[in-house]
Order: structure tokens, then sequence, then C-alpha cells
């Protein structure tokens, strides 16, 4: 049966129109297209440009920490740890530069090394130490919050300016929409040019295949990580920056939603796909309900019902999709 | 006896597509008798228990049971009918219990609830009628092989099997363990049990079959008795020339220097002391059967597997231990024998599949060489005409053959010069099997060298020029290409000098 299956499937995808194939292809952005028509037919306050840049200021932290975990998820992995560590970053670079007087500029360094530094070592305790990534950092997820707490004793610390400045505007562009474009940009160009990338894809995809080609497959995973936890810790930063200071309970549950955005993405949690254009398209997705809810008067209980309701049959359709296709 | 047979298959054939695998065969299976499957690797004895037992279904013949036609439409209609199969892998959730294992999808039930108790009673009374003392609150997992095995039976026999298929049942045993599996099959016997039994092991047939069916390309070839001696046994089951399909040339006519050398490699209980050097423009065929230690050879050699004993030189320079890089970036190509679970990514583009091991080597500062990736694997791919819609198709909706090409373009992009070929035609279909050939001459033709395992004989009689045969994971002996006969080999490969050593390793390991 198997074989029969796939000795049809390069006619039937040669008789795909290019239209249908981009379609079916690019189903989070035909999604986000109709809501976006919908919202525009339903509400005037929808597509005006004060409440589209909202949109995008809101889809920033959601966006920037789900590219990171698109490597991830790339790699067959799953981060828990994104929105604990974005807290612990942003909380640190306060410190460095409340607590220890150290200049603004080295507080955004610092940040984004503690980022980098708790993904690495989820990445060690996955690749050398064969725990699941799930348990990894679902530890990494407690630790980062914990000491996040441990640093602040529980407070709100006060920004560095410069941190700050991540958080305002650059002449009529929101900073935080500025960083979302060149994380986003960075992030594709690493998947789909660099050699790590494409490594991410292999070890995703089968894990023994790429070993057997001589793809250092411990050395891929704990970039990954790193990866996303750099992510994760400019999302805090960009956060704390909004807010003028470190929250020791921001970010709380984010990772959900980021997790969220990558599938509705049309990455596979089994490894080997996925897009940074989809994850920003499942970020959108996201955060235009959440708007548009919020401007038709639906309660933000209610919203979550709908959030929910959006993630199922997104990747229920993607996965029939998925079974349908050839391979 | 005059008794009627439990199952006949009658002139039974089975297609997979394009290939019969199966050309009309007929087994009778009798009650209180052991009926022996033979024949080489691929001769189709799983496809013949399998139809028995309802995973396949014939396309041509009849299935009577009781001298009744049947359809096994699946595996519970063949179970309803009391034919029960112990698989080599076998069917048991080891963190179970006995007890549980035995009554597993049929628990007996009290007030909604389990009843422990019965469920005890049902397994020790299907424990008692194989004569096996264990307690029925152990955990499966932590029984050896040997005892999970007489497990599957007596739960086979609960659900009132009468016949039992037994795949190689042997293969994981030690001597002592195989004794005591016999004495429950011939007390199974003399109550009327039928059963199938496969074995590669030869000396076993006359010790506990009656009848032996011999296959051999998928046709039916002799029915003989059991005590037949080991000599015929063996003609039978190879016995056909070597047909011109193998178009082995030897045109290398560069420096023969030694491209590939290992000395006294060993793995934890696996290969033992195996040594051999192959030169350039040389194809060294690995023969033996199943479980002999070939891969693993090709495994250890490819840095795949740790080896705790031994060297492994390329062009003269050591290998490190366990080094998959190092051995690619020394030359080694290793074309492994499961393509779908360790050649190809099979999501990804055939473009990416060819590209992987170059992927580090061509990049810039870190960037891929994306468009000599792209042309270095285009070229690849016209060259060994992959047939392909484009370069971007997913490796998975390639055919077979033309998947385990792309195996082979990773390496010849790669410029590897020593290839370790696993199993390199199996699912292939003749066509591609024949390109396949033409590649590894045009490999040493151009001063490569090759090793390859496979369990065809006459592929590796075919296209060798050297014959190492294996045995209990170690060389057995070596014959020279050319006028070496089937038979020579199977007579090294079925050598059990290894045995005794094995039962002393599996008893320390066990223990």
């Amino acid at each position: 049966m198997n074989k029969v299956a796939t000795a049809t499937a390069p006619k039937k995808a040669a008789g795909v129109s290019p239209v249908r194939k981009f379609l079916a292809d690019n189903g989070a952005l035909v999604g986000l297209f109709v809501l976006g028509l919908a919202l525009f037919i339903a509400t005037p306050d929808f597509l005006t440009g004060p409440n589209l840049l909202n949109i995008g200021i809101q889809a920033s932290v959601i966006a920037v920490l789900a590219f990171g975990l698109t490597f991830v998820i790339v790699a067959a992995g799953i981060d828990l740890s994104v929105g604990s560590v974005a807290a612990l970053s942003a909380m640190g670079s306060a410190w460095i530069f409340s607590q220890a007087s150290l200049p603004g500029w080295l507080a955004v360094v610092g940040g984004l090394l503690i980022g980098t530094l708790s993904g690495a070592v989820s990445g060690f305790a996955v690749a050398y130490g064969r725990l699941p990534s799930f348990i990894a950092t679902l530890a990494m997820l407690s630790v980062a919050r914990g000491l996040t707490l441990v640093i602040s004793d529980g407070r709100p610390i006060p920004t560095a300016p410069e941190v700050s400045f991540l958080g305002g505007d650059l002449g009529v562009l929101p900073m935080p929409i500025v960083v979302l474009v060149i994380a986003g940009t960075v992030a594709a160009l690493i998947l789909n040019f660099t050699v790590m990338g494409r490594y991410m894809y292999a070890v995703g995809g089968n894990t023994e295949a790429a070993r057997l080609s001589g793809v250092p497959v411990r050395r891929v995973l704990v970039t990954v990580f790193a990866l996303s936890g750099l992510f994760a810790a400019l999302a805090g930063l960009l956060l704390s920056g909004r807010l003028d200071s470190a929250q020791p309970q921001a970010a709380a549950g984010y990772e959900l939603d980021a997790i969220a955005a990558v599938v509705i993405g049309g990455a596979s949690l089994a490894g080997g796909v996925g897009r940074i254009s989809g994850t920003l398209v499942g970020a959108l997705v996201l955060v235009v309900i959440r708007n548009g809810l919020n401007l038709l008067n639906v309660s933000s209980f209610w919203q979550q019902v709908v959030i929910g309701v959006v993630i199922a049959v997104a990747v229920g359709i993607d996965s029939l999709r998925r079974k349908n296709a050839p391979h | 006896m005059t008794d009627n047979p439990i199952l006949t298959l009658d002139n039974v054939t089975k297609s997979f597509g394009p290939v019969t695998v199966i050309k009309g065969v007929t087994v009778n299976v009798y009650p209180g008798k052991v009926q022996v499957l033979l024949g080489e690797n691929g001769a189709g004895k799983s496809t013949l228990i399998k139809m028995m037992a309802g995973v396949h279904q014939p396309d041509g013949g009849r299935i009577l049971v009781d001298g009744e036609k049947v359809r096994l439409a699946d595996t519970n209609a063949s179970e309803a009918l009391g034919i029960a199969t112990i698989h080599q892998e076998l069917n048991l959730v080891g963190s179970m219990t006995v007890a549980e294992n035995i009554c597993m999808g049929r628990f007996p039930r009290r007030f909604g609830l389990v009843d422990r108790r019965t469920m005890r009673n049902t397994a020790k009374a299907a424990l008692d009628r194989i004569g096996l003392h264990i307690d029925v609150d152990h955990k499966v997992g932590e029984l050896g092989i040997a005892r999970q095995q007489l497990v599957e039976i007596a739960k086979a026999l609960s659900l009132e099997a009468r016949m039992l298929i037994l795949d190689e049942p042997t293969a994981a045993l030690t001597k002592r363990e195989i004794t005591a599996l016999f004495a429950v099959v011939e007390d199974l016997r003399s109550r009327g049990v039928g059963m199938v039994f496969i074995s590669h092991h030869l000396d076993e047939i006359a010790a506990i079959g009656n009848s032996v069916s011999v296959l051999r390309d998928g046709e039916f070839v002799a029915e003989v008795p059991a005590d037949t001696s080991e000599d015929e046994l063996v003609r039978l089951m190879v016995g056909r020339s070597i047909e011109q399909q193998f178009p082995r040339r030897r045109d290398y006519d560069g420096p023969a220097d030694t491209l590939l050398e290992v000395n006294g490699l060993s793995t934890k209980g696996l290969i033992n002391d195996v040594s051999f050097s192959v030169k350039a423009g040389e194809i060294v065929g690995l023969a033996g059967l199943m479980g002999a230690g070939r891969t693993e050879v090709l495994r250890a050699i490819a840095g795949v597997d740790p080896y705790v004993n031994g060297t492994v030189h390329v062009r003269g320079k050591e290998l490190p231990k366990s080094s998959i890089g190092a051995a690619i970036r020394a030359g080694v190509g290793h074309v492994p024998e499961d393509r779908k679970a360790h050649g190809l990514v099979l999501g990804a583009p055939v473009n990416e599949n060819i590209g992987y091991a170059t992927l580090a080597a061509t990049a810039k500062s870190g960037l891929v060489d994306r468009r000599g990736q792209r042309k270095r694997a285009q070229d690849v791919a016209d060259k060994l005409r992959i047939r392909m819609q484009n370069l971007d198709q997913p490796v998975g909706s390639l055919s077979g053959g033309n998947q385990q090409k792309t195996v082979f373009a990773r390496w010849i992009v790669t410029n590897s010069s020593v290839l370790l070929l696993d199993e390199p035609t199996r699912g292939v279909d003749v066509g591609a099997k024949v390109e396949i050939y033409e590649l590894m001459n045009a490999i040493t033709a151009a001063g490569g060298a090759v090793v390859m395992v496979s369990s065809e004989l006459p592929e590796v009689l075919g296209m060798s020029d050297r014959i190492l045969v294996m045995s209990g994971g170690h060389i057995s002996g070596e014959l020279a290409g050319g006028d070496v006969t089937q038979d020579a080999v199977m007579m090294l490969a079925v050598r059990d000098v290894q045995r005794d050593l094995e039962d002393k390793l599996m008893e320390d390991g066990h223990e």
C-alpha cells in the first residue's frame, strides 16, 4: 500500500496548480487574511494606523519568543522555559544596571548573555545528559523563575535607559516592531543559510540519519537551546523596556503562546518542519484574535476559549492535510 | 500419522507491487508435527508465516484450516482459529506482570474491576501447561529473553492455540535455554499442537523438526525429512548457478594501495577479533547469516558504534574510535542497512539529503554554499540517473532504488574512497540493482575500495573479489572470488564455532 502511494505521489504533485500549492502551504497566512477581512467588516476600529501598530507591539514579545522556539521545534525538541528565561534575563539586566550600577549597554549584553547561558544549560542537559527536552526545560522553567524571584526579592527593578529604549519609539515606528523585524530576519537567515540551520532540519527530520552523515548532533542540540535562550532574553528586554522595569512575574505562561504560534505557523512537533515566516504569521493570528475580540468587547474569559479552539482547529487542519499529502 | 492438516497453504502466491515474493508454494502443518521452513534470507519464509498469521493475504491460491477454505483478514481472524505466532520481537509489555501479560486484552473482571485472583490462576494454569514455574507477579521485563519467550508461548496456549508459529525462537538463546525450549516443544508435540519452526541453525532441524519445506527465491524447492544431511539441506537452499546479472568488471589498473586496514576489531559481545584489509579497486564481500556481526563491523569502522579493541587505518592513518566526522574526513562513506531509518531524512528534499556530508566542508564562514551544493547535487543525480521531478522533491516520495542511489550520491559528492555498503540492494527492483552494481564498478574503477555486506549470496559471489565469511561475531573463513560456490560460503557461515563463547558471554550478561 505504501509503495503504491509513493509511486503515484509525483504525478499528484505535478497536477496541483502553483496557486493551490501556495494556499495549501500557507494555510495560516490565509487564515490571518480571512481573520483581518472579517474584523475589517465587523468594526471600523480594526484597520486603523494606531491599532495596527498596537498589534505589532503586542505581537513583538510573543513572536520573538516563538522565533527562538522555532529552532528548537525544528530540531524535534521543545522549550518550555522561554517565558521564565525571558523574565530572568530581564531581571538580571535590570539588576546589573540598578543594583550593580554598571553601564546600560552592559545591562543589555548581560541580559542577552544570561538568556543564552540558560538555554545552553538546557541544551547540555538534553544533548549530553540525555534528558528529554520536555523535562530539561520544565526544570529550567522552575529554576529560572526561582532565580528571578531570588534576584529581585519579589519586587520590580527599574531597567537601564538602553533597555527602555527598546520599548520606546524610533521616529514613527515603535522599537518593538523594529526589533521584531530584525530578530525575524536574523532567525530566518540562520535557519535557511547557515550550516547550523540546515543541520537543525536534518536532526529534527531523522536524528540517526543525520548522525551517520556526520552531523554533530549534540552540538546542534546545544546550539538550538542556546539560541532559544538568546531570543527569549531579547523578548524579556522588550517586555521590561516597555514597562521601564523588570517584573518578577513577567512573561509567565508565555511559553504556551509561543508554542501555539510555532505550531499554528505550520511547524511539526515531530521535528524537521517549520519556518520563521510561518511562526510570525502564527504569532500575528494569536494577537489579531485577541485584539479583534477586544474591539468587539468580548470578555477576556471567552477569549481564552476562542484561542484554544483556534489552536486545535489550525493544527488539526494541518495534520489532516499532511496525512493526505504524499509522505 | 493419518491426521488431517490443521492448516494448509495451497499453491499460494504473493506480490508486492511488481515484485512476486511467493510463487505457488504449498505447505501443510499437521497436529503433533513440527514443520520447518528453510531458506536463505529473502527466500520468502517470513511472508509465508505472515500469511498464516493473517498479516498478509495471498494474491493467489487458498488457505485451508481443517480442510475448509478460509480468509485470514487479520491477526484476529487467525487467532480465532487457534493459530498463534511467537515473533522474534516478543509482544509483551515489559513493565507489567507475567499474569497481566498472559491475560492481556481479556482481563477477568469482577464488579467492573480487574479480578486479580482469577487472573493469577489463569496465568498459573497457562504456565503449568508448559512446566514453567515462575512468580506470576514478576515483571516480564525483568525476566531473561528465554523466559519471556516461554511466557509468550504460555499466553498463546491459554488462548486455545493449537498451532504455533515459532519465528527464529533460538536466535537469542543460549545452548541451555535452547534445550529447555526444545523440551517444551517436544511436550507440545506429544499433545497434538502443530508447529511451524524457522531457524538458521541447521543442527536444530534434525533435533526438533519432523519435515522440512525448502524455499528459494519465493519458490517451493522440496519437502524432505528433518533428518536429511546438512550438506543436502544447504544444497537445496542455495543450489543454483550465478546468473549473469552481476556485471562485475575490474577496470582499475593503478597501484594496489591498501586503503582500509582493520586489525583485531572487537566490540562488546558482538564482534570478536576481526581483521582484514581492502585494496584500491577491490570489492570485498562480507557474507554470513543475520546476526553474525557483519553490520556491526561496518558500523564500528564508520565510527557509528564504539569498539573495545583493535584499530582501523584508512590510507595508513589510524582513525579515532567512534568519530563519524573523522571517518568521513578520512574518506569513509557508509551506506547503512536501513536507508529509511538510518540513511535518509525522508521529509527533506533530495538536494539536502545528498549534501549533508559536504555542508560544513564547503561552507564559507558558516554560510551554506547553496549554489555549489545544488549544482553538485544536480550533477551527481544526473550521473547516477536518480529519477525524480526535481531536487526539491522529498526523498521519501522516491522509489526504493532511487532512495538508495541518493544515499550513494551523498558519498560520491564527498569523494569517499572507502565505501561500506550494508545490504546495498535490499528492497530495490531488479533494474536498479544492476545500476547499483555498475555504480560499484565505477567506484572501484576510480581507485576506490568497497566492503559489501549482503545476505544475498549470489550477489556476494557475483560482485566480490574476495569473500570474508562471518559466523558468531568473527571471521570464520576467507574465500577468493571467482570459483567460490554458495555451498562453501554457507558451510562457513553456519559453522557454530562461537556458540560456546556466546553462551558464556550471555550468561555473564544475564546473571
